[in-house]
C-alpha cells in the first residue's frame, strides 16, 4: 500500500452518503436565479388565462354578461360553466369523494370563488377582461359559522345534493352534513369515564389557517391537436396523480398526457389538490389550440386555493387523583367549507384524526367527527402535516395540560406518567394504529434536562409572586410538547388515492463510468431529495453520492408515484430508494464474483465495493462494477445495472419528539416574547442532519405563526378580512424566535433504512408548545383554555377577562 | 394583481412636473416612491390614467440645512434619512421612527414626500411633521404656498394638496438641544402599519416639562397631535398620575377602526401606553 491509498474514513467520507451534512445541491441553481418554475415556462403563442371571481359568500348567479369583454383588445374567451358543460367540466371530483365546481354553476358558495375564466394574449388584457365582465347576483343568506351549520333552519349550501342522504362516507345528516366518522369503543370509553376519579372537557379550536408556499399556484397547458397531447407543467406535489385524475375526468388517454412538476416553491399541502384553474386552463388550450398560462395571486391563493386546520374539537380526558388517563373522548366540528375537498387518502374523511391518543398508553378512546359545508373556501389540505395528525396532536396535548392543571400536576410529570414505554412496541392504540418504536421518556427528559426545567418552573413561581404583588406586569408560560406523528402513507392495506395504493417508486440507472441517474415518484418542493436521495444510494451502493443525477416531477420519465406530502418521501419514496439500490447490489454482487472468479457468497461488501473474504487486497470497486456491467457480465446475464422498485409500506412510520417552549408575556399590551424554544425530534435514522436542522426550522417557524398571530378569518357576511400579507401574518426573521434543536435516534423497525421522515414534525409538535406556553402563563390567574391565535391583542383580552386590569 | 393600462412620463424638473399635473388634470397622479399607489393600482382600487413618475428630478432629492431648520426634498427617501447625519444630530426622533418604517427594501423606495402627501393614517411621519411643527411646501405652475403639517390633513387619504399641486418640501424646524424625544411603535411585524404609535418631543428645566408635543399614527383617520395630553405634562415630573391623565387626554381623541390588529378598545388601550412610555422615554433623554 502506497500513502496515496485512501483510508477507510476518507473512502467513507468520500460517498457523503447517510449521515453526512452534504450541502444541497440544488441550491447551487435556487441562490442563483436559475431555478426553474412553472412560471418561468414560456411557450411561443402562449395565452393567459385569469379568474372573474365572486364577490359574494353566497348568491345565485342570474347571468354572465360578456359581451363588453370579448370587445377588450387581445380578450379571446370568457369561459364560464355554460362552456364547461359542454365538455362534461363544469364541476369536478374532489378527493374527499365529493363533487366541486369548477365554475359557478347557477350559484357561488363562497367569496373569490372561481366564476368565469377570461383567456387573452397577455395577462393585462385578461385582467382588463375581467373587469368588463358583468355577473348579476342575488344574495342568499350566509353560513359561516359552523356551530350554525346543522341548525334546522340554516341556508342550504349544496342544492345540488337536494335529497342524497348518504355521501361518499356515509349517512348525512343534516342539509348542510358532510359525513360522521367515529372510530373507537364508546361503551368502554364511557364506562372509563364513569369510574374515573377526575375528569376534564374543553373545546379546543384549531383556526382556520393556510399554507401559502412562497410560489402560488399555476400551470401551464399546452395541447397538442395533431398528436393528441396534453402536457401539464404544474405546481403539483403528486404529478402522477393529477395525470391519472386528468385521463380519468378529460377522457384523454393516459399516455398521451405528459405532467412536468418543474421547481416548486413550497407545496406544504396546497399543491396536492386538483383546481378550478388546471381545468380551466387545460380546456382553454383544446379549445384554442394554444397552451395557455394560469397563475394565482396572493390573494387568490389565500383565499381560493385551501386551507387547513378549521377543527373545533370538544376533548375530554378521565384519569384517576394519581393522574393515570383511564380515557379519551373526542367530538370534532370540521368544517369543510363550500365543497369537501380534503386530500385525504380516500378513505379517510378525517384523515388519521385518530392518532389523537397522542404518545400516551390511554385503555380506551371514542372519536367522533362531523363534516359540515359552510360558504367558505374549499380545502382542508394536510398543512404540513400527515392528514389531520396537527390538529389530533394539538387537541391530546392541550388536554393533557388541562388536566394537569386539574390535577394539580406538573404537565411534564403528567405527561411521564402516562407515556407508552418502550416495551410496548409494537404498540396497539385504542384507536386502531400499531405504533412502530419509540423512546419517549428518553426524549422527554433530555429536553427538560437542557432547558433546566425544575428551574424554570422555580423562576416562575417566584415571577407569579411578584406579578400578584404588583411588582411586574410580565408573566411567564412553560409550554411542554410531546407529540408522536403517524406519517408514511401509506400501506395498502388501508391507504389509496382514488384507489391508486399509496406506495411509491425509484428506478435507479447506472451509467458505465460509474455514475447514474436516479428518477423517483416522489417530488421536492423544498425538501431537498436532490441531496438526501443520492445520499441514500451512496451508501448502499458505494457510488458517491455527487455521481448521482435524482430526477423527479416528469410523469414520462419518473415511475409512478404518489408525491410528496404528509412527510411520506423518506418512509416510503426513501424505503424504494434503498431497494432498488439494494437490487442493484444484488447484481453487481454476481458480476463481482465472475470477475474476481469466486463464489458471490465468498464476497462481502466494503463500503464501496467487494471484497473477497479473508482476501481483503482482492477487491472490486462498484466503479470498476459499473464498467463490467457493460462489457463483460456473467454468461447468460442480461449487459447493464438498473433496477426499479415499487414500495408498498408494511405500515406507517411513527416519528415523535419533545418540545419546550418559553415565553414571557406583557400583560398591559399582551405583547409576547419567546426566550427560549427547545425542539428534539426522533425520526430514526437521520439520512442528512443539516437538512433535518432546516426542516425543523421551516415547521418550527410556520408553528410559531399558527399559533402566534396566523389565521384565515371571515366576517359575518363570509368575507375573508385576511386575504393578504398584510393581514395575513407571516413573520419574519425579526419576528421569528430562535430555535434550539436536538435529537435521539430510534430507527423504525420495519423501515429498509430505519428512517422516520422529520419534515411536518416542527409544525405538529410547534403548535402545542407555543399554545401551551401562552396557556401556561395565564393558568395562574384563573384559566383553563385560550383558543389560539395568541396573537397581542387576544393575549391582552385574555389578561382582561382575567381581571388583570381590575 | 395586475394594474389596467397607464401612460407613464417622467420629468427632469419640478416645473415640469407641475405643468403635466396642470395639464393632465384630475388623471394624472404623481409617483414618488410607489409603495401606496402600485398596491392600490395593483389591486384597480386606482386606475390613474397619467403616472407621473418624480424619480428623475434631482431638484426633490436631498436634506439642506437652513438656519433654524432641515429642508428635505420630497423625493429623498427613508433610507437617505437615515443616511444623514445632520438628521441624526439635529433631529434624530426623525431617524429613530424611519427605521420603524416597514423594512430596508421598503425604506429604499419609500420616500418622504410620499409618506407625508398620501395622506394614510398608516403613515408614520405625518405625526412625526406635526409633532415637531413641520411645514409643507405645496408647488403649482403658478407659484408655491406653504401649509403646516397640522393643518394639512383632513380625513384618510384627504389632505389639502389641490388638484396640480405637488408637494416638493418638508421643512422641519430644528428642536432646541437638549430636547428628549421617542417614537413608540406598537406593531405585529417589520413591514405592518403600527397597532398604535406615540411621537414625542419635549423640553426640561429641572426635572419638569418645559416643553411637549405628543402625535400619534394610525390612531384615527388622520395622525393627530394629542394637545390635551401635552398641556397635561407640561409643569409636571412626569409622576405616575400625570402619565395615567396624559394618557386618557391622549386615548379620549383616538377614533382608530378594529382590525386584524386589534379592536378599537385594544388600539386605543395601547396607544394610552405608547404615550406614555414615548414620554418616559423622551424625558430619559432630555438633558
Amino acid at each position: 500500500m502506497n500513502d496515496m491509498t485512501p483510508t477507510r474514513e476518507q473512502r467513507t467520507a468520500a460517498l457523503e452518503g447517510m449521515g453526512c451534512k452534504r450541502k444541497r445541491v440544488e441550491d447551487i441553481r435556487f441562490t442563483q436565479g436559475k431555478g426553474n418554475y412553472v412560471d418561468d415556462v414560456k411557450l411561443p403563442g402562449m395565452l393567459h388565462g385569469d379568474f372573474v371571481r365572486s364577490p359574494h359568500a353566497h348568491a345565485r348567479v342570474k347571468a354572465i354578461h360578456s359581451e363588453e369583454a370579448l370587445k377588450v383588445p387581445g380578450v379571446l374567451a370568457v369561459i364560464t360553466a355554460e362552456t364547461l358543460k359542454t365538455v362534461n367540466l363544469a364541476w369536478m371530483p374532489t378527493l374527499a369523494g365529493d363533487v366541486q365546481m369548477v365554475l359557478a354553476d347557477g350559484k357561488v358558495l363562497f367569496q373569490n370563488q372561481e366564476v368565469a375564466f377570461v383567456v387573452a394574449t397577455d395577462r393585462y388584457a385578461a385582467d382588463d377582461g375581467i373587469a368588463k365582465v358583468e355577473v348579476e347576483y342575488e344574495p342568499l343568506p350566509v353560513l359561516v359559522d359552523p356551530f350554525k351549520a346543522m341548525d334546522p333552519d340554516a341556508p342550504v349550501l349544496r342544492e345540488d345534493l337536494a335529497g342524497k342522504t348518504t355521501g361518499a362516507h356515509g349517512p348525512r345528516k343534516h342539509h348542510n352534513h358532510i359525513f360522521e366518522w367515529t372510530v373507537g369503543d364508546k361503551d368502554l370509553t364511557d364506562a372509563a369515564f364513569r369510574k374515573a376519579d377526575v375528569t376534564i372537557k374543553e373545546l379546543i379550536s384549531y383556526h382556520r389557517v393556510h399554507p401559502s408556499p412562497l410560489e402560488t399556484c399555476q400551470c401551464v397547458c399546452s395541447f397538442d391537436k395533431i398528436r393528441g397531447e396534453l402536457t401539464i407543467w404544474g405546481t403539483f406535489q403528486a404529478p402522477h396523480v393529477i395525470r391519472t385524475v386528468v385521463a380519468l375526468i378529460a377522457k384523454i388517454p393516459e399516455h398521451k398526457i405528459h405532467v412536468i412538476s418543474p421547481d416548486i416553491g413550497g407545496g406544504f399541502g396546497n399543491k396536492v389538490g386538483a383546481y378550478p384553474g388546471y381545468i380551466c386552463a387545460a380546456v382553454a388550450s383544446i379549445v384554442t389550440g394554444k397552451p395557455v398560462k394560469w397563475v394565482e395571486d396572493r390573494i387568490e391563493n389565500l383565499t381560493a386555493t385551501s386551507f387547513a386546520r378549521d377543527y373545533h374539537m370538544t376533548a375530554e380526558l378521565a384519569a384517576t387523583k394519581e393522574g393515570k388517563v383511564t380515557g379519551l373522548r373526542v367530538h370534532v366540528l370540521a368544517d369543510h367549507g363550500a365543497f369537501d375537498a380534503c386530500a385525504d387518502p380516500s378513505k379517510w374523511p378525517a384523515g388519521f384524526f385518530n392518532i389523537v391518543t397522542g404518545s400516551y398508553d390511554i385503555p380506551v378512546a371514542h372519536l367522533a367527527v362531523d363534516g359540515i359545508y359552510t360558504n367558505k373556501a374549499p380545502g382542508g389540505v394536510a398543512y404540513r402535516c400527515s392528514f389531520r395528525v396537527t390538529e389530533a396532536a394539538y387537541c391530546i396535548e392541550r388536554a393533557m395540560d388541562i388536566l394537569a392543571q386539574k390535577l394539580n400536576m406538573d404537565p411534564a410529570e403528567l405527561r411521564l406518567k402516562n407515556f407508552v414505554r418502550p416495551e410496548q412496541f409494537p404498540y396497539h392504540s385504542a384507536l386502531g394504529w400499531e405504533y412502530d418504536s419509540g423512546d419517549y421518556a428518553t426524549a422527554m427528559k433530555k429536553v427538560m434536562e437542557t432547558v433546566k426545567y425544575a428551574g424554570l418552573r422555580q423562576e416562575q413561581a417566584d415571577k407569579r409572586a411578584a406579578f400578584k404583588r404588583g411588582e411586574t406586569r410580565e408573566i411567564m408560560g412553560v409550554g411542554v410538547s410531546f407529540f408522536t406523528e403517524i406519517v408514511g402513507a401509506g400501506p395498502s392495506k388501508n391507504c389509496d388515492i382514488l384507489g391508486i395504493a399509496m406506495f411509491d417508486s425509484c428506478e435507479i440507472r447506472l451509467h458505465p463510468t460509474g455514475a447514474g441517474i436516479a428518477r423517483v415518484g416522489s417530488k421536492s418542493q423544498g425538501q431537498g431529495h436532490e441531496t438526501t436521495w443520492a445520499q441514500i444510494i451512496a451508501t448502499e451502493i458505494g457510488i458517491p453520492a455527487d455521481n448521482i443525477m435524482v430526477e423527479e416531477g416528469n410523469t414520462d420519465t419518473a415511475p409512478y408515484g404518489l408525491g410528496t406530502y404528509g412527510s411520506r418521501s423518506t418512509p416510503v419514496a426513501g424505503a424504494a430508494i434503498a431497494m432498488a439500490a439494494r437490487k442493484i447490489k444484488a447484481k453487481a454482487q454476481m458480476i463481482a464474483a465472475y470477475k474476481l472468479e469466486v463464489h458471490e457468497d465468498d464476497l462481502e461488501w466494503d463500503i464501496d465495493g467487494f471484497r473477497v473474504k479473508g482476501l481483503p487486497e482482492k477487491t472490486m470497486s462498484m466503479k470498476d462494477i459499473c464498467w463490467a456491467a457493460y462489457n463483460s457480465v456473467p454468461p447468460g446475464m442480461e449487459p447493464g445495472l438498473e433496477a426499479v422498485s415499487y414500495y408498498d409500506p408494511p405500515n406507517m412510520t411513527y416519528p415523535f419528539g419533545a418540545y419546550i417552549c418559553v415565553m414571557d408575556i406583557d400583560v398591559d399590551t399582551g405583547v409576547y416574547k419567546v426566550r427560549r424554544f427547545m425542539a428534539l425530534d426522533d425520526c430514526g435514522t437521520r439520512i442528512n442532519p443539516m437538512i433535518i436542522e432546516g426542516q425543523v426550522h421551516g415547521g418550527l417557524t410556520e408553528a410559531f405563526a399558527i399559533a402566534m398571530g396566523q389565521e384565515i378569518r371571515y366576517d359575518d357576511a363570509g368575507n375573508v378580512v385576511t386575504g393578504s400579507f398584510m393581514d395575513f401574518f407571516m413573520p419574519t426573521a425579526v419576528e421569528t424566535p430562535h430555535w434550539e434543536t436536538d435529537f435521539t435516534v430510534t430507527p423504525s423497525p420495519h423501515h429498509p433504512i430505519g428512517a422516520k421522515g422529520v419534515g411536518e414534525s416542527p409544525n405538529v409538535g410547534g403548535v402545542p408548545a407555543f399554545s401551551n406556553a401562552v396557556n401556561d402563563a395565564f393558568s395562574f390567574l384563573g384559566s383553563t383554555h385560550i383558543q389560539m391565535p395568541h396573537d397581542y391583542w387576544r393575549n391582552w383580552k385574555a389578561a382582561k377577562s382575567l381581571g388583570v386590569f381590575a | 394583481m395586475i394594474p389596467g393600462s397607464f401612460s407613464y412620463h417622467r420629468p427632469a424638473t419640478v416645473s415640469d412636473a407641475v405643468k403635466l399635473l396642470a395639464d393632465l388634470g384630475d388623471e394624472a397622479r404623481p409617483l414618488a416612491g410607489g409603495h401606496s399607489l402600485v398596491p392600490m393600482m395593483k389591486l384597480r382600487l386606482a386606475s390613474p390614467e397619467h403616472l407621473v413618475d418624480l424619480g428623475r428630478i434631482e431638484g426633490l432629492k436631498g436634506i439642506r440645512r437652513l438656519s433654524n431648520a432641515l429642508e428635505i426634498g420630497a423625493m429623498t427617501t427613508q433610507h437617505d434619512l437615515l443616511g444623514s447625519d445632520e438628521i441624526a444630530r439635529s433631529i434624530p426622533i426623525l431617524h429613530e421612527a424611519a427605521l420603524l418604517i416597514a423594512d430596508p427594501q421598503v425604506r429604499y423606495m419609500g420616500t418622504v414626500g410620499g409618506n407625508v402627501a398620501n395622506g394614510d393614517p398608516g403613515n408614520d411621519l405625518p405625526a412625526l411633521m406635526m409633532t415637531l411643527g413641520a411645514s409643507y411646501t405645496l408647488t403649482r405652475s403658478s407659484g408655491s404656498r406653504t401649509v403646516a403639517a397640522r393643518d394639512f390633513y383632513q380625513g384618510a387619504y384627504f389632505t389639502a394638496l389641490e388638484p396640480g399641486e405637488l408637494l416638493t418640501a418638508v421643512t422641519v424646524p430644528i428642536p432646541p438641544s437638549g430636547h428628549g424625544y421617542a417614537y413608540e411603535k406598537l406593531k405585529r411585524k417589520i413591514g405592518d402599519y403600527a397597532t398604535a404609535a406615540a411621537a414625542v418631543v419635549l423640553t426640561m428645566k429641572a426635572g419638569v416639562v418645559e416643553s411637549c408635543a405628543i402625535g400619534l399614527t394610525n390612531l384615527a383617520e388622520t395622525a393627530l397631535l394629542a394637545d390635551a395630553a401635552a398641556r397635561a405634562v407640561i409643569g409636571s415630573k412626569l409622576e405616575a398620575a400625570t402619565l395615567k391623565t396624559a394618557a386618557a387626554a391622549a386615548e379620549a381623541i383616538m377614533t382608530p377602526a378594529a382590525d386584524a390588529r386589534g379592536p378599537v378598545e385594544y388600539r386605543k388601550h395601547v396607544g394610552g401606553i405608547m404615550v406614555t412610555r414615548a414620554l418616559a422615554r423622551a424625558a430619559a433623554r432630555a438633558t
